[in-house]
């Protein structure tokens, strides 16, 4: 009868007046929320508004981020990745292993980012060749693509990064702004132009909408979602090699449990989480949004488990509320 | 016979068999009857986990939060104990099971009423649960010295050859076996998984439904919290951290489709004890229990590839309320 979600989703490219759409979007309700946020936590703490606790308070989120927005493609497109963490574990691993023998630096990077991008192709492979459901798939090589780095690692660590690695996790390309944080923002203007942009962008939505129809109109599905658990891929093992040049060091624990948190943002973002609807926009807000509520309270001494209740009650309010808000107005004028 | 044969489950059985026996042959002693009903002991609660998943995924949906409220329903009655020992050990696991309940309830409730995508629900339930220990024990643990004797023990008592924590498991998996075939309960859950629409002309409730999948998880994650606080003598945040996932794999290796409607109990217990073979003959054969992570991972893998060539390829896809191809 009711088919949920799917009935209530809203198609992008809706046709009344862009300034009204612009106003009552979810970005702009996000972007409200971000601002409120940043009073409150000025408010709050005299610590709040420098700009060097603002910055170190970047890198809380913007490795989820990178990842959030590869991730939101591929939500839009009606899959789903949750390996993402356990590639960031295996990219660290491999990198740490070349280490051992001597690579330097740029290579190291290459390794990491070739890492994460061979894992996502193979999770590509998995979902398009053989028709795979991608939940199940990504939750079984979330187990073993960390797998190995336990099987390398094992209770053992790899450190001894080179000087020269470190610039990518720990320096500042200018005054306060990290090479991570311009790095997320060079990443969030592409994501941008990818989705809302070019064609490809809208063969995502295209997908995610209506898989048949899209075929039928000769987009090329399996390509497009494979290019897309690519990108996925790519995103992790370049913020694999973020975070462990943030680290200094690798473990096979590393980044455990991130795949929730990035899925998380990309849903408070407005990403539908079954498919066709999302921004980067509303992503990038939801980064924000995330890093300020877990600086603000970690200033107030709130330990991270109980900013873990804030950021899961945040995401059932806020899939929550429109829809309760839709009932009653409903209600009101039926 | 030949139908029995052509089942997965029946194959299943043989891996798990094959695997018990291929373990015994570089370690005898693995496959004596004390040692695989002590792999069983250790495989309950995933077991009774994976029932409880189980019921949620026939409907085409998912409960991530499970480890969370097992976490949680421990933890609470673990301090019940540590507060009031007199309170009898029944009383308290009836407790768990009913905190898991509620919990549970808050899934369903926001699945069934609002209409939130169950992955996304118990996402943030997932989060929410185990932040929730944290607050209410203040981020200390609950030790063995806290515990009463009787709270340890009511798993470990020997009744006709196996510990209680077996016989919970045997109990709830015959009672889950009747619900899911004797029921109307039970062919409601595999009919909404099937093709919702029809089941609605059928005179399902299809939200209903959904909602009473998620109190049966709840509850049973809930029951599990006592017994893992128990048969681990140790209350804390970290209990069973990351353990949605595996009961999810159980349920995959067992043949559950994550698109809904397909899947056996038998299949279930087998998937769970397919984890639980691996988990306690990989230090028996000498390979480093780093393994095991990478061994399950290449299982569930090629679990999804065995049972999408079990069933009709079409345009099944997770996260769409697409309808099935058959």
């Amino acid at each position: 009868m009711k088919d949920d979600a799917r009935n209530t989703r809203h198609i992008p490219d809706r046709l009344d007046s862009p300034v009204r759409a612009a106003v009552l979007s979810w970005p702009s309700l996000l972007l409200a929320v971000a601002i409120g946020l940043f009073i409150l936590n000025s408010l709050a703490s005299p610590y709040f508004l420098s700009p060097w606790s603002l910055s170190d308070a970047t890198f809380n989120f913007t490795e989820k981020a990178i990842i959030a927005l590869a991730m939101a493609l591929l939500i839009i497109s009606g899959e789903i990745d949750l390996s993402v963490a356990s590639i960031i574990a295996l990219a660290s691993t491999m990198m740490g292993l070349a280490l051992q023998f001597g690579v330097d630096t740029p290579g190291l990077v290459a390794i990491g980012i070739a890492t994460g991008l061979a894992c996502g192709a193979f999770n590509g492979l998995l979902v398009t060749r053989l028709g795979l459901p991608s939940i199940v798939v990504t939750i079984g090589t979330m187990s073993f693509f960390r797998g190995i780095s336990f099987i390398v690692l094992g209770d053992q660590a790899f450190k001894g990064y080179p000087p020269s690695f470190a610039f990518f996790g720990q320096g500042y390309v200018w005054w306060v702004v990290s090479f991570e944080f311009a790095l997320f923002l060079v990443f969030a203007c592409a994501y941008y132009v990818l989705l809302h942009r070019t064609s490809f962008g809208r063969w995502i939505f295209v997908i995610g909408n209506n898989q048949i129809a899209a075929r039928f109109s000769g987009v090329r599905v399996e390509r497009v979602k494979f290019i897309l658990f690519c990108l996925t891929g790519l995103m992790s093992g370049i913020a694999s090699v973020l975070l462990t040049s943030r680290l200094a060091s690798t473990r096979p624990s590393i980044a455990m449990g991130w795949e929730l948190e990035v899925v998380t943002m990309v849903v408070l973002g407005g990403v539908n989480i079954l498919g066709g609807a999302g921004s980067i926009q509303g992503v990038v807000l939801a980064a924000f949004i995330m890093g300020l509520v877990t600086f603000g309270l970690g200033l107030l001494n709130v330990p991270g488990i109980v900013m873990s209740i804030f950021i899961g009650a945040l995401l059932i309010v806020v899939i929550a509320l429109p829809i309760v808000v839709g009932r009653i107005r409903g209600r009101s004028a039926g | 016979m030949t139908r029995v044969l052509r089942t997965r489950e029946f194959w299943l059985g043989v891996i798990v068999v094959a695997m018990i026996v291929g373990t015994n042959l570089r370690s005898p002693g693995f496959g004596a009857p004390g040692n695989v009903l002590g792999i069983f002991n250790n495989t309950s609660i995933l077991m009774i986990l994976a029932l409880g998943q189980m019921a949620v995924i026939l409907t085409r949906s998912i409960d991530l939060s499970m480890a969370s409220n097992l976490a949680l329903s421990g933890m609470i009655v673990a301090m019940i104990n540590a507060a009031h020992p007199e309170l009898p050990v029944p009383v308290l696991m009836a407790l768990a099971a009913l905190i898991g309940l509620g919990l549970g309830m808050f899934n369903g409730a926001l699945v069934w009423r609002l209409g939130i995508p169950a992955i996304v629900v118990t996402l943030g339930t997932l989060t929410i649960f185990r932040g929730l220990i944290f607050l209410i024990a203040g981020g200390k643990w609950v030790n063995a010295d806290e515990m009463s004797p009787d709270f340890i023990q009511y798993t470990r008592i020997v009744v006709l050859g196996m510990p209680l924590l077996s016989w919970y498991a045997i109990v709830i998996a015959v009672g889950f076996f009747l619900l899911m075939t004797r029921t109307s309960l039970g062919r409601s859950l595999y009919a909404i998984g099937v093709n919702p629409t029809a089941s609605v002309y059928a005179g399902i409730d299809v939200g209903r439904t959904k909602f009473i999948a998620f109190c049966i998880s709840g509850a049973l994650a809930g029951f599990c919290g006592y017994l893992w606080v128990s048969r681990y003598v140790i209350g804390s945040v970290e209990v069973a951290n990351g353990y949605e996932l595996t009961i999810v794999a159980s349920c995959v290796i067992g043949g559950i489709s994550i698109a809904g409607g397909v899947g056996s109990v038998v299949g279930a217990l087998l998937g769970a004890s397919f984890l639980g073979v691996i988990n306690s003959a990989l230090p028996v054969i000498n390979i480093s229990p780093f393994w095991q992570m990478a061994i399950s991972g290449a299982a569930i893998i090629l679990a999804v590839i065995l049972n999408a060539r079990g069933e009709k390829r079409g345009g099944r896809l997770i996260l769409r309320q697409t309808e099935p191809a058959k």
